[in-house]
This record gives C-alpha cells, structure tokens and sequence, in this order.
C-alpha cells in the first residue's frame, strides 16, 4: 500500500560463500519497507535490489512462509528467530521494527550446523537424531484399529503439545552450547507419552541421546534458551521428561 | 487417441480387493534387485518411500528442501477424512465416495475415488500406530468434526496441525528405512529432467542445489510425489519452492498432463497487503463455522469502521443465496462470491479486494473465550500479519490459488503413459475431479503412498528386468548435456529483469485471465499474453552467480521457466472445456442464478494433454468418464 | 556407562552430587548455629559431639564429601569445555532471553566456591592459617573436659575485616550458585513439568537465600559485636 509511511533500515548481514569461507558481515539498506512486509519479503527486497546491481543476493533458507516448515532459519539481533513470542522469521513483520533501525542478521551458529552459505546452514544432524529412533517400528498395514488404542485427552494434548516442534533448530542455535535437548526431548516425550511408543522407550532414548552426542551438538546447562526461542514454544518440561527416561532406561538393565 | 484408466470391472464393492488379487507379486528375495526412484517426500512421496523400503525395494529420495519433514503436506491445518463411521451418524465408504465424486462435480473416476475412501480407514489406524496425536475425547476415543461438503462428521484431525502431524508420522516411518538403509535419501536435490530410454521411464537427473553438480540416478521405476502447480497464480497458498517442474519435465518427455485447468482457489485467505508480497497465508476452512462472510450492500459504505456499517446496510451474501449450507458453501462457491462481491465495487479494505469475516454474532452467543479455545492459533495468525484482532473487528478474506485438481495423466495403478513412470498424491489427477472438498488431499497423498502404490508398482516391477539400465547409458548423458545448457542459458543471458519480475507477471496474466472467472476472451488474451512473457523472459532475464554454487536465483529461474510454459497449457485447456464444473467457472456457461453449468453430453471425460513443444499445439487426448455407481446429477449446495 | 559417557548421565551425577553437598550445607548451618547458643554448651560442644564419634566414620564420612566433590567438579569441568566446543563461534549481538547471570556463570561461582572451600577448610579445619588462635591449641573446659575452643577461633576469624570479607564474599558466589543449581536438580533427574517448574525455580532460590541470611548470620553478629568471645 502506497499510503503507509516506509522505513529505510541498516542491515548487518553475515555473508559467507561456503563451508570453507571464513565469512564477514556485510552492510546494506533496505529501502521502502512498510510495515505490512514480512522480514522475509524486507529481505527479497534488498535481493531484487542487488541483482539489479548484478551482485549477488543474499541467500536464506524458508519455504513454506507459513510458520510450519520449520526451514527458515535466522538470528535477528541475537535472537533466534527475532525474539518475537512463538514466531518463526517468515511470519515476523516490519511493524515490529521502526525507521532507521540496524539490524544484524546471522545464520544459526551451532558446531552441529556447519554453515553452507550466507544465512544457510546445514541441519542434517537433526534428521540424524530422529534415524536414531524418533520413530515407532509399525509396519504399513497391520495395525489394529485406531481406537483399540485408548489415550485419555489430557495425554493426546500433552503428545501434541511435544510433537509441535517445527525442526527448525531455533532450540539449538538459541542454546548458548549448541545443545539440541529440546527438539530431541520434546521427540522422545512425544511417544514416551502415547501407548504406541512405549515398548521402544528404552532403545529409543538410549539411542537418540547417543546420535545427539555423535552430532556434536551441546550438553544441556539448563538456561531455557531453547524455550524462549521455541516458534512453537515447545516447553523445557519435555527435556525434564526425557532425562527421566534417561534414568528409567538406565535402570531397565 | 482414447485413454484406457485400466480400472477393474465388475462390482465397485470388490474392484480394489479383485485388482490387488490380480496384480503379480514380486519375490521377497527378488526385490531388493529393484531400484525406485522418489521424487519428493510429502504426504504421498514419503509415505511411499517408506513402505517400498519396508517391502523390500532399494528407494532412493529426493526432496528440495533440507529435510523430507518440510514438505509442503505439512502446512495443511484442518483434517483427514475417512469413512471410519465411529459417530454412527451414517457414513460408510459408499458414502464417501458419493461426497468425493460430487464434491469434484462429477469429474474423477469412480473406481480410484471407491479405492480412496476404502483405504482412508487404514490410513487412519496407521497413523495412530506412529503416534500420530489424532485429537481424542474423553474417553480416549478418536474425536471427529464435520467438515464443507458433508453432512456427517467424519474428519480426524490434531488441533490445527493436522498435516503437521501427519507428515510427521511419514517422515519418521521414512526415517526408520533411511536408518536400515532401504531408503537412500537426497536432500536439497531438484530434479531436472525424467530419463526416457526406448519409451520406458528409467531415471532422473537432479541439480545438486549446494553444490550445482548436475547428477544422473538410474532406476527401474520412477515415481513422481512432487506436488501442485499453484504458483503458475505467483501468489498462493503453496511453498515458496514449490513447482510444476518434476511434473512439466516429464510432460516434455511424453506424460500426459490431465485436467490442468481444474484448481482449486481457497476462500478464506488473508488479503494481499501490497505489491511486494510474496505468498497468501491460509486460514482454515473450519473458521467458516462460526464466522459470519458478509460486504456492504453500498459503496459509501466500504471505506467506513465495519462497526458503523448498519445491520440492514450488510448483505450476507453466502448466507442469502445458500440458505441450507450458508457460510459453509463449497470452497469454489464461497470463493466466486467473494470475487463477484468485490468486482461489483463492494470490496473492503487495501485495494478492494476483501471481505468479511465477522465473529460478533459467535462471540456474542458463546463467549469470546469459547471462540479463542476454538481458533485461537488462527486468530494469532491473522494479528501477527495484518496487526488486526479479529475479536474486535470483523477479519478481512480474499480467495487465493491453493490446490491442483489436475496433475499428470495416471492408470488404475498409478502409472502414466510412460511406463514406468508413476505419479502420486496432488500430483496426479486422479480422484478430486473439478473440485477437492476439505480434508480429502491428506486421504489421497497418504492412501496413494501407504495403499496403494506398494502393491501396484509391484505389478508393473514383474514386467521389467531389474538394473537393466544403467547411468551410463546415453540417454543419462544427454539429459545431463541438455540441463547443463540450459543452466548455462540461464547464466548467459545477463538481461534487466529479475526472476521474481517475471514470475509475477505471468502470475497477474493467470489471476485476471485464468483465475476464478474465465471467459473465452479472458482465455485467448492469456494464451496471447503468456508465449510474449515467456520470449521475454528468454532474452531478458537476469540471474547472478554461478551454476557450481548454491544458487536461489537460478533455481527459481528453473522453476519460473516451466511454469511459463505450462501456464499456456492450462490457459488452453480451460479454454477447451466450454463448462464450467468445480473450480473451472466459464462466464459463458452458467446457470440463470450464476451456478456452474456443467456439459457432461460433451465433456464427460479427462482431458489430458499431450505437449510437442512451444510451437506446437498441444494434443488432446481424452478418457472418458462413466458413472455406474454414482450417477450423474446437478450439484446443488441450496 | 551411558551414566558416565553421555551428557545427560553426567550431568545426573552432578546434579545428585550438587544436591548432596546442598544438604551438607543444610546440616553444616543447623550445627554452625550452635554458636548463638541453643546448644548446651554452644559450638564447642557441637564441635567435641562431632569429634568424639567413631574414627571410621569420621574418615567415611569425609572420603564420601570428597568424592562427591570430585565428581560435581570433574564432571562439571568437562561438560563446561565440552559446552563451549558446541558453538565454537558466538554471534556479534549477544540477546539474553531466558538465562540468568547464575546460570552462564556455573563454572566460575563453582570454582571460585572450590577455592574458598580449600581456605576454609584450611582455617577451620586443619588450622593451619592462624595458628595463634587455632582451637586445637587453645583448650577450654567443657562439662568438666579439656575441648578445643572452636568458638574461641570462630570469633577471632570474623573478627578481622578481611576474615568477614571473604566469608561472604563466598556465601554471596554460593547464592549465586545454588539459586540455579537447586531447580536444576530437578530439571535434570525429570522431577519437573510445567506447573511445578516455575514453583521449583523460586523454591530453589529461597533455599539459597535462606542458607546465604543464616550463613551470613555468624560472621555478621561477631563483627558488630553481638557474639563475642
């Protein structure tokens, strides 16, 4: 819309061509952005911009700008995200910033994460953890009828309360150690809570708490960074969940 | 030439079982001889590639995206449909597919469509056994709503994330078979080109997007899961990355591409804000349950607080001209109201186009709280990005492209006409018809990967000597040459205008000429408009970096191209169809009181189409549809 | 041995090792206060009812102390380097949301807790520091026994500035360290969910709090002169 005032902002963007590049902040303007803009559609603002300069753009990762893909990933003045409460990048909007505002924007920066470019990074080592046994073993077909398995509501929302993390990674790039205890908690809380998932319960988080370590991801300091960070607000009581049954396995045999 | 769908005959109740009899087994110790080719791992594609792996195939998947958990399945909120019948209010699988077949007004198949509904309760049980958390009462039983198009309450469903979940439970039964390593999974991999050799689909070969390497994959199947073409609009629903291109690069090898014109605009979307934006966010349909859609009855009145628009100056349109469904009125039917609304000068908000979505009434009857437990996240959704509240003031919706009907032409079992070559979920064209009703496009994506494709491509396997294609072959080299240059094109051409320009362009052509209304002259200025765009594009476009490289701009270069080309397709064929069913309307084919008038004397059949290049007609070829179960009727919502 | 090899079994050892030393803090209080004399005899005789028990279990019980400290300390070394190795690269704006200053500085309130720990234990226990008034050496009559006059040095320790300073000194980095050690116990064993978490977090930091006013209380009352010797 044309009658809205526009705001003119200083971007301090982290640009690195590869894995190998050392990397360096690079500053650019962003200009005529009202704040209607998403900071996503700020940002191909100042990429349309920067063709047209034959340059080349600055690039993301996002897909679905929907808040569910959990693709977009992007540390906005130090926070995950840009801070805003339960809000991924895509759905942050301009309004949230004023004019003449500087805005740093980094990838996520974890060691499990090693950046592929620019704002990209490379989070195969979350698909890792749940191939470790985020997963129950039912074949296709031959399963029994979907309401021989009684789960009380307050525990099918509890579940679902767990299974809304968007594997974005916000947890870990949030988590002062690079821990990914959250995104694997709230996996393991997830079936440790359902019926289906309880024969595996043992296996299962001796398994994906060993693929956490393998990854090079963090131990958990207990700080809740992970919570505030959450797009989802996935809750730290499903890290205290898992670390119970942590110690349950333990004492399974 | 005349289609053959190859479906069984005899009695519907026992086509799928008979069929699945019929089909030839592959030998256990003989199937992991077979290679599988996947592309994409959405609802369908995952589902897939997971079952073939637990069969014991050799899968090999692909998927854009970082992950196969960030398919586009996972965005859809509202529910599953199956024909479980727990509520005892009268549904059964008969039921079903009479709402699927009309809800599509008439235009799938009906022994795919008997197929879907009979497999969507074992869709159901497989989910739960995941740990998929389908919302549960009290008792701990499988709670239902209703949703558009039904009069019974058959839609599972997990808060309003229930493609979230779903997508969930594929990706971490695709997990466990990457882990066994049945499943060998690709990630940030498009695909390029589909390998033809000798008439038989044998591989594809992918852009590598981190690294820009051009890489062949051989294979003695190759299935397509690569979703919808929605973003031919520019602005939709859909993922930023999705794209006709899986589908449009095996149509330029032969496959037909059936019913393009059939797609489906979603009613209540969040108004677009301005020029910049870059996709539609989608509210879901379960709003209009409660919500009240209404535009003022005179113009002075759009520019007022919608609280100083008087009672009797509001026109309840949905609620005037559907009495019995009112604001529950099919997704084509409440989203060529609210254009019609907004083309009479009614429009509200930035640029006209918008109307109401009002909750006072609700809020007024059940309490705020009762509503913000109802559609609290929605209501979220909508601050966050219009900085409105919706409890305060009425929310503002605009129709917006969401889902394809059409897709590549397929079989019974799911083959095109290249065999080989085999297409699931959205797609393909199969089940939807002219229209998909809510609910249904999670049932087909996990019935086709789960049900079906594991016993059909089975069929197809016992024909074909396992491996007898290597990527050696010339055919993998000249497909590799032929993407190269056409990167290298891209590269070259060093012009004035960005990718995103033109993607716009052709989606403003699309929505004014090929969007919610379509008329002959609308049609013809589209398929004149778009052949120019396109020729621009080729000579104009600009794209910076390399191909050796992690390169946005040349990926969506890739993808804009296509839909360049297929775009005129789909102009042709909803110019070709002088009717107006689903989600086609023709102005020129209507009923007396604006209803679509549908032809079924001439146009009873799939029209799939059969590409020979962009200076060339397409051809048609037709396969038509014959209703024995179900029959023929107007599809009324009055 | 995932109890020993992974993060989560670690950190379950120091958490049980942490607590365990919180409850020695607790009883290590309740006998302290012995000084303000609800004892018959005050400190002294707390000190003697300490020193009269059986040699094994003495020794017992020290050897368990030290293992404990052993382990919180190795364990808690090697996660915090293992930690800093897991974002090898901080980002230019540093944004706190939900942490506190207690918990990024764990490793250094606990070593700075480990260094005054030895000076303690060097004055009070062995001691070595001021051997003038060592209450080893300055025996005093007890219910008709010659017993060390611990209050005798007790008082002269936070008699001196510096004595006092250092003390709470210590007991201020203790507070610090125990207000997001005691809820992260029951993070870390899962004895926590949503409802009780916020309980726990402000449980946890009155339990410091209050170890802090009643350690605090000794060296304070000596040094404005309420107890005196």
């Amino acid at each position: 819309m044309s009658d809205h005032k526009t705001m003119t902002l200083t971007l301090i963007v982290w640009r690195q061509k590869n894995a190998t590049d050392p990397g360096k902040f690079e500053t650019y303007t962003a200009k005529n952005i009202t704040e209607h803009h998403s900071f996503l559609e700020m940002l191909d603002c100042v990429n349309e911009d920067l063709i047209h300069a034959g340059k080349e753009p600055i690039v993301f990762d996002h897909d679905c700008r929907e808040g569910i893909c959990g693709m977009c990933s992007q540390v906005i003045n130090g926070a995950p995200h840009g801070g805003q409460d339960r809000t991924t990048v895509c759905q942050l909007h301009m309004r949230k910033f004023k004019d003449g505002d500087t805005i740093y924007i980094e990838p996520w920066r974890a060691r499990a994460f090693p950046i592929i470019k620019d704002l990209i990074v490379d989070r195969a080592a979350l698909d890792k953890i749940i191939q470790a046994g985020g997963y129950t073993s039912c074949h296709t077909g031959g399963v029994p009828d979907g309401n021989a398995i009684m789960i009380p509501k307050p525990i099918a929302e509890e579940a679902t309360d767990a299974a809304e993390c968007i594997g974005c990674g916000a947890c870990v790039a949030g988590c002062p150690n690079g821990a990914a205890m959250l995104f694997t908690g709230a996996k393991v809380s997830q079936l440790a809570l359902l019926p289906q998932g309880k024969a595996e319960a043992v296996t299962r988080v001796r398994n994906m708490t060993q693929a956490m370590a393998d990854c090079g991801f963090g131990n958990c300091s207990n700080h809740y960074e992970c919570q505030a960070s959450c797009p989802k607000g996935v809750n730290v009581k499903f890290i205290a969940r898992m670390n119970r049954e942590f110690i349950k396995a333990q004492l399974d045999y | 030439m005349i289609l053959d769908g190859k479906c069984p005959t005899g009695p519907i109740e026992k086509s799928w079982d008979k069929h699945r009899f019929d089909l030839k087994l592959v030998n256990p110790s003989n199937k992991r001889k077979y290679n599988i080719i996947m592309v994409g791992t959405g609802l369908a594609g995952g589902a897939a590639a997971a079952s073939l792996g637990e069969l014991g195939y050799n899968v090999q998947a692909f998927c854009y995206q970082d992950s196969p958990r960030r398919a586009h399945s996972i965005a859809a909120q509202g529910g599953i449909n199956a024909a479980k019948n727990y509520p005892s209010d009268g549904d059964s699988i008969l039921r079903l597919m009479y709402d699927t077949i009309k809800g599509g007004d008439f235009r799938a198949r009906e022994a795919d469509v008997w197929r879907l509904s009979q497999v969507s309760n074992n869709i159901i049980d497989q989910c739960v056994a995941q740990g998929v958390p389908f919302a549960r009462d009290y008792a701990g039983y499988l709670d239902n709503r209703s949703f558009g198009g039904a009069q019974v309450s058959r839609t599972f469903y997990s808060r309003g994330l229930t493609g979230q979940q779903l997508l969930l439970g594929a990706y971490s039964a695709l997990s466990r078979q990457i882990k066994a390593g049945t499943v060998q999974m690709y990630t940030r991999r498009e695909m390029l080109d589909l390998v033809v050799v000798d008439g038989i689909a044998r591989g594809i070969t992918v852009r590598n997007l981190v690294t820009g390497e051009i890489e062949s994959y051989a294979a003695d199947a190759v299935c397509l899961a690569s979703g919808g073409y929605v973003n031919v609009f520019y602005l939709s629903t859909n993922a930023k990355g999705s794209s006709v291109t899986a589908n449009w690069k095996a149509a330029k090898k032969g496959a037909f591409f059936a019913n393009p014109c059939y797609t489906q605009i979603h009613p209540t979307c969040i108004p677009q804000a301005g020029e910049y934006q870059s996709k539609l966010t989608l509210m879901s349909e379960s709003l209009r349950n409660d919500g009240r859609i209404w535009v003022p009855k005179k113009a002075e009145d759009i520019g007022k607080l919608p609280a100083q628009v008087a009672e009797e100056d509001r026109d309840y349109y949905l609620e005037r001209k559907y009495p019995s469904f009112g604001n529950l009125a099919p997704r084509d039917i409440a989203s060529r109201n609210a254009k019609e609304a907004c083309d009479n000068g009614l429009g509200v908000g930035p640029g006209g186009r918008g109307v109401y979505l009002d909750f006072a009434d609700s809020i007024k009857r059940l309490s705020e709280d009762t509503i913000r437990e109802r559609y609290g996240n929605l209501f979220e959704m909508y601050e966050k990005i219009t900085d409105e509240n919706g409890y305060k003031r009425p929310m503002r919706i605009y129709p917006a492209p969401h889902y394809a009907m059409g897709g590549l032409w397929v079989d019974y079992n799911l083959m095109s006409n290249i065999p080989g070559l085999f297409v699931l979920g959205e797609a393909n064209f199969s089940v939807h018809g002219a229209n998909r009703l809510g609910a249904s496009a999670l049932m087909q994506g996990l019935s086709d990967g789960y049900f079906v494709i594991p016993y059909t491509i089975g069929g197809y396997l016992v024909t074909v000597k396992p491996g007898s294609v290597k990527t050696d072959n010339p055919e993998f080299k000249k497909s590799v040459e032929d993407v190269k240059a056409t990167t290298n094109k891209f590269l070259s051409i060093n012009g004035k205008k960005t990718v995103t320009e033109f993607h716009r362009e052709l989606g403003k052509v699309m929505w004014n000429d090929v969007g919610m209304a379509r008329s002959k002259e609308s049609l013809t200025e589209a398929i004149k408009a778009i052949p120019q765009i396109r020729d621009e594009f080729w000579n104009n476009v600009k794209v910076t970096g390399s191909g050796a490289d992690l390169n946005q701009q040349l990926e969506n270069a890739g993808r804009v191209a296509d839909f360049l080309e297929f775009g005129e397709l789909l102009a042709k064929d909803a110019l070709h169809r002088e009717e107006s069913c689903g989600g086609h309307f023709r102005v020129e084919h209507q009923l007396p009181d604006g209803e679509a008038k549908r032809n079924d004397a001439d146009f009873s059949y799939v029209g799939a189409w059969e590409f020979k290049g962009n200076d060339k007609e397409p051809e048609l070829h037709k396969e038509p549809l014959k209703f024995e179960t179900i029959h023929l009727a107007i599809r009324s919502y009055k | 041995m995932q109890m020993l090899t992974s993060s989560i079994g670690r950190k379950i050892l120091m958490a049980i090792s942490g607590q365990a030393m919180v409850l020695f803090a607790v009883i290590h209080l309740l006998g302290n206060s012995s000084i303000f004399g609800w004892l018959n005899g005050g400190i002294n005789a707390y000190a003697e009812h300490l020193h009269s028990m059986p040699l094994p279990i003495i020794v017992g019980f020290r050897l368990v102390m030290l293992l404990l400290v052993c382990i919180h300390i190795w364990f808690g070394i090697q996660l915090t380097l293992e930690n800093r190795g897991g974002r090898p690269q901080q980002y230019a704006v540093k944004t706190i949301q939900k942490a506190t200053f207690a918990s990024e500085n764990m490793i250094w309130t606990g070593l700075i807790i480990l260094a005054f720990l030895v000076y303690h234990l060097l004055q009070f226990t062995f001691q070595v520091t001021n051997p003038e008034t060592a209450a080893l050496k300055n025996m005093v009559p007890l219910h008709g026994n010659a017993v060390p006059n611990v209050f005798g040095m007790v008082v002269a320790g936070f008699k001196s500035f510096l004595g006092s300073f250092i003390y709470v000194g210590a007991l201020v980095v203790l507070f610090l360290h125990l207000s997001h050690g005691i809820q992260s116990f029951f993070q870390t064993m899962g004895w926590s969910c949503d409802k009780s978490q916020p309980i726990i977090v402000k449980a946890g930091t009155l339990v410091a709090l209050i170890l802090f006013l009643g350690y605090v209380a000794i060296p304070l009352s000596i040094f404005v002169g309420i107890l005196k010797g």
